[in-house]
């Protein structure tokens, strides 16, 4: 794991930080040897100091009151009311909506995740293969869609439901189609037309971190790779590159599945809140119109703690499976 | 560590240049045919925003629509600011308090995250394996996932509705914390020891050392903050006017149907230009120092 390599670098430079001041380490003062530790490491601290109050306010406290608000009945005006599980069990056993939210969630994650992590994946590594030139200008025709503020409203012209739309008046001027789809509000169409966008602008951070990866490997691996018989592409690729590549790997990975559980956004901004049918209706989307619409703090409160478990989850499972490339 | 070994052992001479095993050009022919046929797909779109927003009025209803225009022009530009010029705040405001937090936040986020990542890839004190852990895990939590929960930390303290809700939380990330630990985590020892041999202090060792060395994960870090903090809508953090941010009121123009398509096109175009000008600029760097990176003994 990273931990276990800065640990160990590190302890180099302790050393070379107090020389001859070693204290031995036993249970009777093992507390006395953690102060002296910190006080020796004091500048560490300031470091993080900055860093750690904001992230405590804005990311640590957020995420652990969710648990218990989701226990309260919470409108944002009163004190939070005590009120058990109620909220848990109105969520699984009479919510429907929120069955819908889960099932699409699950969909959006499957192309939004493994699906859009291999593909990133791939095309950082056949851009890769490219002339240093054309790696630049690939980079930035891939990354470009994820970071233009105006995604929405470019697609939302592009698919608009009348026949000025873009896609409509090319598929009526070939004769596809008589009439003009409602790609936004017809439900046989919303959820694919939001994974499309979704995919879209799914090469994001993950991607640009896989294209650093790919640059980083030491270039002499390869040579070395060479004459110890490494014959093509592909040998290259999974012996030398993959191995090479497991932070990267999972931070591409970690990425991902953050963007595939909160997909909500995209459809909220594309296809309205609620959309049609509930068609395009993500659990993040049940959070927010329960948030800040309904003002039900307490019951937006568990089902972030529900999404909030699940990303954990399958962080997990991710984790596990890149283990053997992480040390 | 393992890694680091490795390199040490063959770095006799690192070339600039990969030596290709059996790279034959039919393969990279192909690779170049497939990636040109996913890039137009990525980039249509965009393409197309741009023509729209340059073609007169009785160009952008021609059926079928066209790709190209005949008779560019900057009507639908001039329209836009018309329209903004109408509103009730002027449009300049807008653009500040754009600039101005996405300024803020991209400064405050390198410099925080510089700051923290150092200690936590480089030394060993108590609670740097606890905090590693929380950071590594915290990677999954999002702003846009936990907006709802972090909305009431803010109207707790009090923040609702001022600059400080758009930019406080989005200073300390995760993500960028994390990208700058794992570029460190690589840079060599024996650099950061022959500082302090020399007498330099930690803060001193993290400016003048580690962070030059770390400048491609530096340059991904600007580019993230940046074009996170241009994308920032208010939302239900700001509900005063002259707070708003300018994705927020070019959206409004956009969906309200004040503006005709030419002129969403031309909000669309404006608004995806700085994030696409500072990428330029931060890749570019990015293959510079690539080139010249790395140690030789």
């Amino acid at each position: 794991m990273a931990e276990k390599s800065s640990a160990k670098t590190a302890e180099v430079g302790t050393k070379a930080n107090t020389p001859g001041k070693e204290v031995p380490v036993n249970k009777q003062n093992k507390f006395k040897y953690t102060l002296h530790m910190m006080r020796l490491n004091i500048g560490c601290y300031g470091l993080l100091a900055p860093f750690m109050i904001l992230f405590t306010v804005f990311t640590i406290i957020p995420v652990i009151i969710s648990l218990p608000l989701g226990f309260t009945n919470f409108n944002m005006v009163q004190f939070p009311k005590f009120v058990g599980l109620s909220n848990f069990y109105t969520l699984f056993l009479n919510d429907d909506i929120f069955m819908i939210a889960v099932k699409n969630t699950l969909v959006f994650a499957i192309f939004t995740g493994p699906f859009s992590y291999v593909l990133s994946f791939f095309l950082a590594w056949l851009i890769n293969e490219m002339h240093p030139k054309l790696k630049t200008f690939f980079t930035f025709v891939f990354y470009a869609p994820s970071m233009t503020p105006s995604v929405y409203i470019i697609w939302q012209l592009f698919l608009s439901g009348d026949s000025y739309g873009f896609i409509n008046s090319i598929l009526m001027d070939l004769g596809f189609i008589n009439a003009p789809i409602q790609w936004l509000t017809d439900t046989n169409y919303i959820l694919g037309v939001v994974i499309v966008v979704q995919l879209w602008i799914s090469m994001g951070a993950g991607f640009l971190a896989l294209r650093a990866g790919f640059q980083n490997i030491d270039r002499s691996m390869y040579e070395a790779g060479a004459i110890e018989g490494i014959r093509n592409r592909w040998q290259e690729l999974f012996l030398i590159t993959v191995p090479s590549m497991g932070p990267q790997l999972l931070f591409a990975a970690v990425m991902q599945i953050s963007a595939a559980f909160t997909v909500g956004v995209v459809g909220q901004s594309l296809v309205g809140l609620p959309s049609t049918d509930y068609a395009a209706h993500t659990i993040m989307n049940h959070a927010t119109d329960y948030g800040s619409i309904r003002y039900e703090m307490g019951y937006a409160c568990a089902i972030c703690f529900i999404l909030f478990a699940a990303m954990l989850l399958c962080n997990k499972l991710v984790t596990w499976l890149l283990d053997k490339y992480l040390d | 560590m393992a890694k680091n070994k490795k390199k040490d052992i063959n770095d006799l001479k690192v070339k600039d240049k990969r030596k290709r095993t059996s790279g034959n050009i039919g393969g990279d022919i192909c690779i170049f045919i497939f990636l040109c046929l996913l890039g137009i797909f990525m980039v249509f779109p965009l393409y197309y925003a741009i023509i729209q927003s340059f073609k007169p009025i009785e160009e952008l209803f021609v059926f079928p629509p066209k790709l190209y225009v005949l008779r560019p022009t900057m009507r639908n530009y001039s329209d836009m600011f018309k329209v903004a010029s109408s509103l009730w705040v002027p449009l300049s405001r807008y653009i500040f308090n754009s600039a101005f937090i996405t300024v803020v936040i991209s400064v405050a986020n390198i410099f925080v995250c510089c700051c923290a990542a150092f200690p936590l890839a480089k030394c060993k004190f108590p609670g740097c394996v606890v905090i590693n852990k929380i950071i590594v895990t915290a990677l999954l939590f999002t702003s846009s996932a936990m907006w709802i929960v972090q909305f009431l930390v803010m109207a707790v303290l009090g923040m609702i509705d001022t600059y400080w809700a758009l930019i406080l939380p989005n200073v300390a990330t995760s993500l960028g914390l994390f990208l700058m630990r794992q570029s460190m985590t690589t840079i060599h020892d024996s650099m950061i020891e022959a500082a302090k041999v020399d007498g330099a202090g930690l803060f001193r060792i993290c400016w003048t050392i580690v962070i030059p060395n770390s400048k491609p994960a530096l340059m991904t870090l600007l580019i993230f903050a940046f074009q996170g903090a241009w994308n920032i809508q208010g939302g239900a953090l700001i509900y005063s006017e002259e707070l708003k941010t300018l994705p927020t009121i070019m959206n409004q123009i956009a969906a309200s149907g004040i503006a005709r398509q030419g002129v969403t096109f031309a909000t669309a175009v404006i608004l995806m230009i700085p994030p696409l000008l500072v990428f330029l600029i931060a890749q570019n760097n990015v293959m510079e120092t690539m080139a010249n990176s790395g140690i030789k003994d």
